[in-house]
Parts: structure tokens; sequence; C-alpha cells
């Protein structure tokens, strides 16, 4: 940045000042929060003394450990299928051709948009009828439960993945899988070797966005979820609506702490993304790298 | 990649993308192909994408077109005396109902409260990009960490927290208290809900505007000032054009999920201020009326997508 084109002292003056606003306003109310749960009152307001008190009546909450033992199998399952086929679908989209792309590509965008409570209501009346379906035809009788939240969690998550892959997908030169395959690579030793190292950031990233998607979802969860399967962020939403409570603001703040190290990782997995795409920009560095393995 | 290029969400409508590369593994050979063969190949590469995307393709179409067509279908249901949805006796009862005062009130107040969060997180954002794509590279990357980080954390627990701020028993009422004044009455109303859709969604904002604000050539605003335009003119004439794309992703990316905002209403608002996304919700989960809801959800959707079209043809004018 130059002289004459950053704006003047005042004026620099005020946008500082707005950053420093904006960043309270983004961080104070989470600061908030988590000191509260170290708060041993029984009422959130009125501040007594530090203790983990709270923390350790969450532990022993049957229904909270349920609920966070379903939240963990939910979003492990949803993350897998979904890392899986939105990565297929990335590479279908980004490197082929075939008949009814232009419609898929329309189709995987629609989940991003559409409101979660469309989301929501689409899922449950479609559940209802297929269990209906399939108890008039096959005598099954299904009902929700995880099966069917997962099911959800999936359909929405595979076009974030899809997305995140896609998009650096489109950052690579294609020239290297061509090179692969002018080198006797078949197609499936191309992919392996060539396109899955360089897009696995992009894989990573999307999986960790799957997986936070799926923690976080309250709307769709609430919607095809059965008596006894809820997850987490369902049952401290049902909590919350009835009041405030300190064991609230130490679930909260658990959930909290575990977004914040899905961020770390996935920053961590960027760093060396740019790292290795560095190297693969210095070819003196890179050949340094090869011969090194070589021997 | 820098950090700004996770895409949390990618911009609505996004412009379909550049034509693809050439598929992966055709080798270039210098020995003229015959043109059967070239077809026959490029046929067998369309077949393997075809495959590659089937498994997402089948589950997309039967886990979201398949439910959207359902609802469509659910909109011009009745119900029986019992309340259950039967699919028959198809009528417009639902539509019908969509303008009637109780709706009319509900979706004015979601618009308004959806067009003064977009307008609010638009004012405290884009200074905020700015001075963020302005620094140098180092505290540019801090500085978007620290933006990145309450846009991954728990919506959910984002949203609790203002209810714990602004409660009966929270801070603010005790400072107010504490002064002499009376305790605070915001929670459960409108200007609480207000606060928490801009909270919820302002990084949404940020980030497009960051990645358009950082992607600008700004040898072009350098370039007005030699032609002795002043500071404001070169970023009227200049800098707010060039990251037109910015504001007008960003603003779709606020007013949708503000318009349908479930979560948000629910926990800081009150009987009074039920917006779209909770009404929906009642529908299903209280009323059991299954068409009605059906027929909101199509409302919202619809006026989504015009809000959405007409937003990126303004958008598309001012560049």
């Amino acid at each position: 940045m130059n002289e004459g084109t950053t704006p003047g002292g005042f004026a620099q003056r005020l946008l500082g000042l707005n950053a420093w606003l904006v960043f309270l306003f983004f961080y104070a109310p989470i600061v908030l929060l988590i000191v509260f749960s170290f708060n041993d009152n029984n009422n959130v307001g009125i501040w007594t003394e530090a203790s983990f008190r709270w923390y350790g009546e969450m532990f022993q909450d049957d229904r909270v450990m349920g609920a966070l033992r379903n939240s963990l199998v939910v979003a492990l399952f949803a993350t897998i299928v979904s890392t899986v086929l939105g990565t297929m679908l990335a590479i279908a989209l980004e490197r082929y051709r075939f008949r009814g792309r232009g419609t898929l590509d329309g189709i995987a965008y629609l989940p991003i948009i559409i409101p979660d409570v469309t989301m929501a209501v689409m899922l449950l009346i479609f559940f209802f009828q297929a269990f209906g379906i399939l108890d008039d035809l096959l005598g099954i009788n299904l009902t929700s439960g995880l099966l069917t939240i997962t099911l959800a969690h999936i359909a929405f998550c595979i076009s974030f993945v899809a997305v995140v892959v896609r998009a650096r997908l489109s950052q690579l030169d294609s020239s290297l899988e061509e090179a692969a395959a002018d080198l006797y690579a078949n197609r499936w030793q191309a992919f392996r070797k060539v396109t899955l190292p360089l897009i696995a950031p992009g894989v990573a990233g999307g999986a960790l966005l799957a997986l936070t998607l799926s923690l976080d979802d309250v709307v769709v969860t609430q919607f095809v979820s059965g008596a006894g399967s809820t997850t987490l962020p369902v049952y401290v939403f049902g909590l919350v609506r009835r009041g405030v409570t300190p064991l609230i603001n130490a679930v909260s703040t658990v959930m909290l702490v575990a977004s914040m190290v899905l961020v770390a990782i996935s920053l961590g997995f960027q760093r060396g993304a740019e790292a290795r795409g560095q190297r693969l920009a210095d070819p003196e560095a890179l050949l340094e790298e090869i011969s090194a393995t070589e021997s | 990649m820098t950090v700004s290029e996770i895409p949390p969400t990618p911009p609505p409508g996004t412009p379909p993308p550049p034509p693809p590369g050439r598929p992966i593994s055709k080798p270039e050979t210098a020995e003229p192909v015959t043109p059967e063969l070239e077809a026959a190949s490029r046929r067998a590469e369309a077949r393997r994408g075809f495959f590659i995307a089937l498994p997402s393709f089948i589950y997309l179409v039967l886990l979201f077109v398949v439910p959207l067509l359902l609802v469509f279908v659910y909109s011009f249901a009745t119900r029986d005396a019992t309340g259950q949805t039967v699919l028959e006796g198809w009528n417009l009862d639902s539509y019908r109902r969509l303008f009637s005062a109780e709706v009319l009130e509900i979706f004015l107040r979601s618009l308004l409260l959806a067009t003064v969060t977009t307008a609010i997180c638009l004012a405290l954002s884009y200074p905020f990009a700015f001075y963020i794509a302005t620094r140098g590279p180092r505290v540019r990357n801090i500085l978007l960490v620290l933006v990145m980080i309450p846009f991954w954390s728990n919506f959910l627990v984002r949203t609790y927290a203002w209810r714990v701020i602004l409660g009966s028993e929270g801070p603010l009422s005790q400072i107010s208290q504490a002064l002499g004044g009376e305790p605070f009455r915001l929670l459960f109303t409108n200007v609480a809900v207000l606060i928490g859709l801009v909270y919820g969604f302002m990084p949404f904002m940020v980030l497009p505007l960051y990645a358009a604000l950082e992607r600008m050539d700004w040898h072009l605003v350098e370039a007005a000032r030699d032609l002795y335009a002043d500071g404001w003119t070169a970023f009227r004439k200049v800098t707010l054009p060039l990251s037109m794309p910015g504001v007008v992703a960003g603003s779709i990316l606020v007013f949708i999920p503000s318009l349908g905002a479930y979560v948000t209403p629910a926990l800081l608002g009150g009987a009074r201020t039920v917006l779209m996304g909770d009404y929906i919700v009642s529908q299903f989960l209280a009323a059991r009326n299954w068409p009605f809801g059906s027929a909101l959800s199509f409302a919202v959707m619809f006026v989504m997508l015009v809000a959405t079209i007409f937003y990126f043809r303004a958008g598309a004018k001012t560049l």
C-alpha cells in the first residue's frame, strides 16, 4: 500500500476506532459467557466466586452426556459420507463435461441458499412420507432417530464440501494431471499421486466445515429427530427456551471451545498447504527436496 | 490459499464457473487422431464424469429435490377433522391465507428486520473490512483469524450469550440498576432480535467485503488521485464500484438467513416479535397445519429468490 491510496489521519483513526469497536462487539459476549460459566452461584447474573462446579454437574448429567454422544456419532458419520460424496461431486463438476452437468450444478448450490427452516420442513415431510411408504410396501416400521438426523445432515453438508473442494480444484493447474498421464500414470494413479495430495487441504477444509455444520445444527435436527434422539444443540436449545441456567453456560463454553479447536485445526491445515504451495512455486527448493528424498 | 479463502458459504447464485479444464487424462498427442476416436474418447470421458457425480446426484435428488416437490404438493392439501394432512381435496386455501392480516404483519416485520439487519451489517462491516484490507500482510492475517473465530463458533451459543447479557439479571441490567436506573427491559423485544441478528450474521458480510477489497487493484485509486480526485471522490468513483461484488454477495448472505431466522427470534424475541422463521416452525411443531406451513415456506423462498435476483441486477448495474 502506498501513500495517497489510503485515507489520511483523521479518517484513518475513525476506521481504527470502528475496527476495535467491532472486535469488542464480536468478542465481549463470548468472553462474558466463558467467565460466567465459572461462576459458583445458582443465579447466572450474581457473581460469587470462581469454581468448576457447573462443569462437574455437566459431566454427571446423563441427558447432557447422552446428547453429546449422539451429536458426536451423527457428526462423525455425516462428515465422512458428505466429504467423500462432496469431493466426488466437486471433481465431476470441475473436471468433466457430461449431460446433466448444468442441472446438477444448480441442485448442488441450492441447499446452501435455502434457509434452514425450509430445509427442515422439507425433510420432515419427506421422512414422514418415506416411512409411510416403507410401512405400506414392506411392512418395515421405521421412526425418526439418529439415522434420519445423519441422513439429513449429509444432505446439506455435501454442497458445502463440494464448494470448498471445488474452490481448491479451480486454482490447480490441470496440466499437472496431464503431465502425470503423459508419464504413463493410469487414471487412479494420477488421482492418488497428483490430484488428491494437491486438493487435500480443500478436502480437509470441507470436512471440517461439514463437521462444524453438523455439530451446530439446531433447526433441521429438531425436525427430524425422534423421541430420545436429541443432539446436544437441540437439547441446549430446549433448555434455553425455558430459561438461563449456569449449567447451560458451562455446556455452551464447551461447545465454543470445541468450535475454536476446529478453527485452529483448519488454519493449521491451510498454513501447511500454503507452505507446500510456496515450495511448488520455487523450483530450486523443489529440486532440493526431491534430491533429498531420493538419496 | 489465504485465510479468507475458506469459503464458509459461497455467494448464492455464483455465476457459472469457467468452462472446466481439459478432462483429466486426455493425453495430448502430437499424432493426428481420427475424429471417431476422439468422439469415442470424449464420450467415455463424459460417462466417467457422470458416474463420479452419480452418488451425490442420487442423494441430492432423493433428499433435496423430492422433499422440495413434496412441500409444494403439501401446500395444496387439506386437513381432516383431527388436523392430519390428507393428500386430496386440493385447494388454494393455504395460499389465500398468506394474505390475511396476521401473516402480512409477521411478513412485514420479518422483511423490515432483515432489511435493517442487512443495512447495519453493511454500515459496520464496510469500514471494518476496509481497515483490515489496508493493513500490512502480517497484521491482516491476524485480524482475519480474529474474524474467523466467531464465524466458526456455534451460532446457538453466540445467540444464547445475548440472552444472558440482555436478561433482567444480566450485566447490563445490573449496571443500570447500580446507577440507580430501572432494570433493563430489552430482552423479548424487536431490538433484542435485531441485535441478535446483526451479531449472528455480520461475519457473512465482513468476509465477502474483505475478499472484494483485498482483490482490488489499488493502483486504480492511485491513478484517480494522480488525476486530482480528492480522497472521498476517489473512494466513491473507484473503490466503492470495484467492491460492489462484495457488497452484493455480503448483503444476500445476511438478508436471506435473517429473513428465515428461527433460532434468534426464538431465544431473544417474545410473543409480539414472531418472525417468518418461527411462524413456519410453529405451524409444523405446534399448530400441526402442514399445508399452511408448506405454503409459507414456499412464499419465503419465492421472496428470497426475487430479492436475490433484484439485488444481483442492481449490483450489476453499478459495475
